[in-house]
């Protein structure tokens, strides 16, 4: 079980609250917990990742145990602490906009 | 009685705003996503209660949202507008050839006769359509790949595709405008298009009168007359009485003929509204003053209502999106202001009253009279 943040934007989106978990089955990856996010939150399909490119959204960020992994492989292993649940995979806005 | 119900997108959120026919008294719902850039929601002509609407943000990229009563209660629908093949190049603000990149919607344009069948005008520049109420969305690519599509060029707004009018005697009729491209018309339901531009004069490009790279801002039909469209151009005030096969000016003696906003009013075709604004580089009332223009000649002949509105210190600007009609009699007219103020007549513009002020910038106003 995977946890992780969202958000808040996304939060209302979904209709959840700050963590959700999602199961991944096989390697854990930024690509495969996102997937899987999607897969059960079908409403954040396009709002992390952008369509056309596959690539995250610019204005987003990937966290996980106080390290910033946004420019990570997307298939590069998460932290065996998000692996076991110890840890969130953080989904974060980006502080822009002026 | 009838009702009236007004959509507002904007900068942070959707409203909607009912009142019944006197249009005196409003009740104001919303703000519908808040923090949300909501450029545009629109109720379908064949069922009212369906209503489709815009939501974007820099973070979080396009999505779609549904209504099915009215605005109550929303649902999100499919997002993923993928152009069709592979899309190519348009021009750059350099001139250079630059990937057609999908950013957002700007415009949702429900189907007259299928609630389930809605139009979305994008940037950069193409026309989506889904039938199965917004799940899925298909592009018409018959319009982006027709010829010119290489020549085209972003306004300063972005390369946006922001109206869409389709023709209720013809089904198969529809005209479309881009920023900065100009206006075009496909006569079999949207697979072929070419461009209507001719009349149009642009002294700011290269060739003043080329077929395409004209900055149409927006485009207004009456339903009885679909032969008849109003423009309001970058610059100049123009109609066409020949589906847009020629234009000729209109803008008579407007204070400026720059502006965003052009609409009919439900009862009188050749009376016709419009915003002047100083220019492309004050985007605000000459003056100060906000003045809606009204003619009863279909153009050429205006005069200034002011009647309610601010004649001084005013310096907001009235988007393209922003305003609207009702077909109550007497005609209804609205918009909205990048200060956050909706105004309302319910006199066909003689007098004006905002019906609400304090509002985030208003990026669209649609209206919908109610049996």
């Amino acid at each position: 079980m995977i946890r992780v943040m969202l958000p808040q934007h996304l939060r209302t989106l979904a209709r959840v609250g700050s963590e959700v978990t999602v199961d991944v089955a096989g390697p854990v990856t930024q690509r495969s917990v996102v997937d899987a996010l999607v897969a059960v939150y079908p409403m954040l399909g396009g709002t992390i990742r952008d369509y056309a490119t596959g690539e995250r959204r610019p204005f987003l960020r990937f966290f996980a145990c106080s390290e910033d992994l946004s420019h990570e492989p997307p298939d590069a292993p998460l932290p065996d602490a998000v692996v076991s649940g110890t840890e969130p995979f953080i989904i974060l806005g980006a502080i822009a906009g002026g | 009685m009838s009702k009236v119900r007004v959509l507002v997108g904007t900068r942070k959120g959707a409203f909607v705003l009912t009142s019944d026919g006197k249009r005196e008294q409003w009740d104001i719902s919303g703000p519908h996503f808040p923090g949300w850039e909501i450029y545009h929601l629109k109720g379908s002509p064949a069922d009212p209660d369906r209503i489709y609407l815009s939501q974007s943000s820099g973070w979080h990229g396009q999505l779609v949202q549904r209504s099915n009563d009215g605005g109550q209660t929303w649902e999100t629908v499919g997002n993923k507008f993928v152009y069709d093949g592979v899309p190519g190049t348009h021009q750059w603000y350099d001139g250079k050839p630059h990937p057609w990149e999908f950013k957002r919607v700007w415009h949702m344009e429900p189907s007259l006769k299928d609630p389930d069948t809605v139009y979305a005008g994008v940037e950069d520049a193409a026309l989506f359509r889904s039938t199965d109420g917004g799940k899925e969305w298909q592009e018409l690519p018959g319009l982006r790949e027709h010829g010119t599509g290489p020549q085209w060029q972003p306004g300063a707004g972005g390369m946006c595709l922001h109206t869409i009018v389709q023709d209720p005697s013809d089904a198969n009729r529809m005209y479309i405008a881009i920023s900065a491209a100009g206006a075009f018309r496909t006569d079999d339901g949207g697979v072929t298009w070419r461009p209507i531009n001719k009349g149009l004069y642009s002294q700011y490009i290269p060739e003043p009168t080329a077929e395409v790279g004209h900055c149409v801002h927006r485009i207004a039909m009456h339903p009885s007359r679909p032969g008849t469209l109003f423009m309001q151009k970058h610059w100049d005030v123009m109609r066409t009485d020949n589906a847009g096969d020629s234009w000729q000016e209109v803008s008579g003696n407007l204070p400026t003929d720059f502006g965003f906003v052009i609409d009919v009013h439900a009862n009188e075709p050749e009376t016709i509204y419009v915003v002047p604004i100083t220019s492309d580089s004050y985007h605000y009332p000459p003056e100060g003053k906000l003045r809606v223009y009204r003619s009863r000649t279909g153009g050429n002949e205006w005069e200034p209502l002011t009647k309610g509105l601010p004649q001084s210190d005013c310096y907001v600007n009235v988007l393209r999106d922003a305003m609207a009609v009702d077909s109550l009699d007497k005609c209804g007219v609205y918009f909205g202001t990048t200060g956050g103020q909706v105004y309302a007549s319910a006199d066909a513009g003689d007098s004006w009253n905002p019906i609400v002020r304090d509002l985030p910038g208003v990026l669209s106003v649609e209206v919908q009279t109610l049996a």
